[in-house]
């Protein structure tokens, strides 16, 4: 539950049903690109919010990158490059150098809420 | 923590070896306090890697460390902390702002700074260096309002500074004073040739120039006049004459400097005071300044041993280089000049490939001592090895830089000794790689992220690659075949399992065969085996997360994440209707246009929410996707044959507009092109495709397995005089069983080249039927073709599926970072340089 201090920085962005499972999607949140991803693990469902800005390709697309996993880690490869994201942390795994910056998720009666 | 017992070591300068011996001294473990005075407004930065800030890397890319990690290391690090002080009697360095830091030891890490020659006019704006960040800020406000550079210098950072400048947009200069370039590093005729190269990539390279005068000029802002009464009109000024150690402080308050400069160090790294050190480019070492990274990383290491009381020594380093100079492959090892009395040469000059190689050996041929390499620099690897760890050379040393005959000695990993230097900068000897899989590590990447080995400037990559594949080897581990870490398959596997277990989803095959949740390299894979063996739709809500984002979008996203569009234009052959819906199409929504090499129209720059109107226009207007997206048939070429052509002998046009739709929408494991010419003449170049066709007076001779791209291949010829039915027959056959049996992103060039027994074998297969599956083949293809889609009709027609065309979920907003100029009457995205210009550029989060 958010406690009432830091819900000024939660953003409500869109219905449940719009996220897509095992993909990403991408919202203005506050006039910055955030991807968020839906990712099941068969046991349960996972949210994560990155920057969408991919900072090798210098573009904004990183929703639309394949989500898997690489060892245990979660994370969504870059359309243009292929460059790994761990979508928990925002490091990139290729690159110790490169990181994207990552958001809490919160899903409350089947809205899906940001906090920034 | 009682400060009191613990040493203070004060390190000024927290360039990239500042910043080393600060990391290693943390690492060793030695109990001290550290303190950092920067000079610069920020922490460490990769200097080495200052001009990819042109290429779009930003400071926060560069940054090598920040305040947090110090912090976390108990480092207390200052910035915009110019060392002004240092009173030796007292241990007190004093900053300009007046504040003062008491030492037990302290560390010159002060570099060196850019040389300007002594030239009248030199200080004016727009006369610049290249060391900094700030210097590249400068750089790139001036080249916008300039036409023209010349950089003065044609050593190693010379000529990088030219690529920037080139890459700027501008006309771009060198100046030398020497009458080569890269005099350093390079004999004459290297020298020569690399200006060759240069020239011909659109630099100017002016040789034995001296510059007298910087005046105001008569076209340009300025003009530079030589001493040999010539001169050169340019905008903007860039020196790249050498470098000087920042030795003034040290100078100043009495330690010993060099003749010519450089605080002089011992092997420990010690000034001429006991308790002060100097590393990287402003020391000394036995009359030398080292100006590379890994030398400087070695005094670091050397000075961290010293303090913590280990044993250690800086005892040289190896200056050889290997670089790529606006695509130029250049490398100098060693004794380059052959100095070494008795030395002796073998060189290898290919003029019209423009290679050049020379290999400098000892009196007895026994010993490389140093080579130099234009044009190719294959060698360089084995070459280093060599020469850094006295290896004995081979009967004929020649056979070392002489194009592979096939028998060169190759020097495979296990030549070399465990003291074998791998990486230089992070001094990393096979031995420590061989140490790191013996401790667990099980992959190339393991070992980089345990030693370091490879993480500064990658020099060594190939080499260390080399050596963890065959280590692993050794050790039985197979070099794994498995197309992931998720399946432990070839492609061909999965390919069966699918097609055997009726598997029709990812999660199903994940379930059977898999583990994990799958990644970028199996979930195209299984998307693309799904699409040949069932031909669903590929946007199907269960196959939706495996495309790659192509795939998904159905389109080619473009560097700036928009969209190129390619409908299908079988054969070449297009109605002036289409090509002027085309033309309105592009008109409307402002694409670029562009003829593509296969044969039909490419429209780029469309945001991914206007891909379904685009699209709607072309699909009421007939026309289908492309593909040019996929893994799948692009195109099918043709000439025009015998209906117009006073040559041709068959109707190439109608063949290829067939071909192309009977095998539109295959999928297979990489794109496959075909192409149909009317006569032996070949005017489409189908010996050069995947599928080539060529009429003839009987009928049609079938190619296959042709490449053009990275490494052609020239089709072999599979069957002649084929008529109509058997020709397709055949191709159904092949194509099948390439899609049943190649490796993921394997182009049937390949395939073959990999097929055990080759053509005669496809031959025995297709022809023969020695498999006994042609008729599984045949009616597996005929699956596909009947069952086709235009994926892009379907699209349009769902609803669910048009969901995903939008760049926001919550928000009609544009992505705000796409941004086009216009060139020759057309769009094209903005460079990084025209964003910022326009004060369009966006303020991106970047951690
Ligand atoms: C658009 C086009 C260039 C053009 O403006 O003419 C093009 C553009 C691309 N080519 Fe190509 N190739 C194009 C014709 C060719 C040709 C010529 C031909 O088809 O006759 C070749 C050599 C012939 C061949 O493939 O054997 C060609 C050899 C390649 C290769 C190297 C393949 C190889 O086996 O070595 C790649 C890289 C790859 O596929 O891995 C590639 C990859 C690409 C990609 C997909 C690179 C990328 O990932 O962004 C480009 C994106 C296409 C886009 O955005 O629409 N393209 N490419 C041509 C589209 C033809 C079409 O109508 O579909
Ligand atoms: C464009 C470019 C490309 C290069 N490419 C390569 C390459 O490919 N390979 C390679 O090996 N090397 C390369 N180099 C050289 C490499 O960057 C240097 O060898 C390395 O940076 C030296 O590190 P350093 O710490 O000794 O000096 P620097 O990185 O120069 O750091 C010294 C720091 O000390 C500060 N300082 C100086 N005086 C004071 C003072 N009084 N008080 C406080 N601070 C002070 C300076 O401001 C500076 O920040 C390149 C250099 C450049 C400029
Ligand atoms: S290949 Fe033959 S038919 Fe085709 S254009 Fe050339 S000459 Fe004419
Ligand atoms: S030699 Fe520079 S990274 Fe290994």
């Amino acid at each position: 539950m958010l406690t009432q201090a830091n819900t000024q920085n939660i953003h409500d962005i869109c219905h449940l049903d719009d996220l897509v499972i095992n993909s990403g999607v991408c919202a203005l949140v506050d006039g910055m690109q955030v991807a968020i991803f839906t990712v099941s693990t068969g046991q349960e469902t996972l949210y994560f919010a990155i920057s969408n800005w991919d900072p090798i390709g210098q573009a904004n697309v990183l929703y639309r990158g394949i989500v898997g996993t690489l060892k245990e880690k979660i994370v969504v490869a870059s359309p243009l490059y292929k460059e790994h994201y761990d979508l928990a942390s925002g490091n990139c795994i290729e690159r110790d150098d490169v990181k994207v910056q990552t958001f809490p998720v919160h899903i409350e009666n089947d809205r899906v809420l940001i906090e920034i | 923590m009682n400060h009191s017992s613990q040493q203070h070591i004060v390190v000024i300068g927290n360039g990239m070896v500042g910043h080393h011996f600060v990391e290693q001294l943390v690492n060793s473990e030695y109990n001290c306090r550290i303190t950092v005075l920067s000079g610069e407004s920020r922490l460490a930065y990769d200097r080495v890697y200052l001009s990819s800030y042109f290429s779009g890397k930003t400071a926060e890319d560069l940054a090598l460390t920040d305040e947090k990690t110090y912090q976390d290391w108990g480092v207390e690090a200052v910035t915009n902390a110019w060392v002004t002080d240092i009173d030796r009697d007292s241990k007190v360095v004093t900053t300009k702002d007046g504040n003062t830091y008491s030492y037990d030891k302290l560390v010159l890490a002060t570099g060196s700074y850019p040389f300007v020659p002594p030239i009248p006019g030199n200080d004016q704006p727009h006369c610049l260096v290249y060391r900094t960040i700030e210097d590249l800020e400068a750089i790139s406000a001036s080249a916008q309002q300039s036409k023209i550079g010349v950089v003065v210098g044609g050593g190693l950072l010379g000529l990088e500074a030219a690529n920037a400048l080139k890459q700027a947009g501008l006309e771009t200069h060198v100046v030398e004073f020497a009458p080569q370039l890269m005099a350093v590093q390079l004999d004459p005729m290297g020298g020569d040739l690399l200006k060759q190269k240069i020239e011909a990539l659109g630099v100017t390279v002016h040789t034995q120039k001296a510059t007298e005068v910087i005046e105001k000029g008569q076209h340009s802002r300025y003009r530079m006049k030589f001493a040999d009464g010539s001169h050169l009109e340019t905008d903007l000024v860039l020196f790249s004459a050498g470098i000087r150690p920042s030795d003034q402080l040290a100078k100043e308050f009495g330690l010993v400097i060099g003749e010519r400069g450089g605080i002089v160090i011992d092997n420990q790294c010690k000034t001429s005071d006991n308790d002060i050190y100097a590393i990287g480019e402003c020391a000394l070492w036995e009359k030398r300044i080292y100006g590379l990274v890994a030398p400087g990383y070695a005094m670091a290491r050397a000075a961290v041993a010293d303090i913590s009381g280990n044993e250690g020594a800086f005892t040289g380093a190896d200056m050889s280089t290997k670089l790529k100079l606006m695509g130029v492959e250049v490398g100098s090892i060693g004794d380059a000049h052959v100095r070494t009395p008795g030395a002796q040469v073998y060189t290898y000059h290919d003029q019209p490939a423009g290679v050049y190689k020379k290999l400098v050996v000892d009196a007895n041929r026994s010993l490389v001592l140093g080579a130099v390499l234009i044009g190719d620099t294959s060698d360089y690897d084995t070459l280093l090895q060599y020469s850094l760890n006295g290896i004995a050379l081979p009967e004929s040393p020649q056979a070392l830089i002489l194009p592979s005959s096939g028998d060169a000695p190759l020097l495979g990993a296990d030549a070399l000794g465990d003291t074998a230097t791998i990486c230089s900068c992070h001094n990393v000897s096979k031995g420590d790689i061989v140490g790191a899989i013996d401790g667990g590590c099980c992959s190339l990447g393991d070992v980089k992220s345990s030693t370091k080995a490879s993480t500064g400037c990658g020099g060594c990559a190939a080499l260390l690659k080399n050596i963890v594949d065959s280590e692993l080897e050794k050790r039985g581990v197979e070099v794994s075949k498995a197309i992931c870490e998720h399946f432990d398959f070839t492609r061909q596997e999965l390919y069966h399992l699918i097609q055997v277990g009726g598997i029709k989803s990812f999660d199903e095959l994940l379930e059977k065969h898999g583990t994990g949740l799958g990644c970028d390299i199996c979930k195209p894979a299984a998307g693309s085996i799904f699409a040949s063996v069932w031909n669903d739709y590929v946007l199907a809500r269960q196959h939706q997360p495996l495309q790659d984002t192509n795939d998904t979008y159905l389109g080619n996203m473009q560097k700036d994440g928009t969209y190129s569009i390619v409908p299908r234009v079988a054969g070449g052959e297009i109605t002036p209707d289409k090509l002027i819906l085309l033309g309105e199409v592009a008109k409307k929504y402002n694409l670029y246009t562009k003829i593509t090499g296969g044969q039909r129209i490419d429209l780029f720059g469309a945001r991914v929410e206007q891909l379904p109107a685009i699209w709607q226009a072309l699909v009421e207007g007939g026309f289908e996707t492309g593909h040019a997206y996929a893994k799948a048939l692009r195109t099918v070429k043709s000439c025009v044959g015998s209906t117009w052509c006073r040559y041709g002998v068959q109707d190439s046009v109608t063949k290829a507009i067939d071909l192309e739709n009977r095998y539109k929408g295959l999928r297979a494991p990489h794109k496959i092109k075909f192409a149909v010419s009317g006569c032996t003449r070949e005017c489409a170049e189908a010996q050069g495709k995947d599928i080539g066709v060529i009429a003839t007076e009987n009928g049609w001779n079938l190619y296959v397995c042709g490449n053009g791209g990275m490494k052609p291949r020239h089709a072999d010829l599979f069957a002649t005089d084929l008529d109509d039915e058997t020709l397709v027959k055949y191709i159904d056959r092949v194509l099948m069983f390439y899609a049943k049996t190649a490796d993921r992103l394997q182009r049937t060039s390949v395939w073959m080249e990999n097929l055990e027994g080759g053509l005669d074998y496809l031959k025995s297969v297709v022809i023969d039927d020695a498999l006994g599956i042609c008729d599984e083949l045949e009616a597996q293809m005929q699956l596909i073709t009947d069952s086709y889609q235009c994926e892009w009709k379907t699209t349009i027609e769902s609803p669910e599926a048009l969901k995903r065309f939008r760049q926001f979920v919550n928000s009609d907003e544009k992505d705000s970072n796409i941004q086009f100029v216009s060139e020759r009457e057309q769009i094209r995205p903005a460079t990084n340089a025209e964003k910022y210009a326009a004060g369009k550029a966006i303020p991106v989060a970047i951690v």
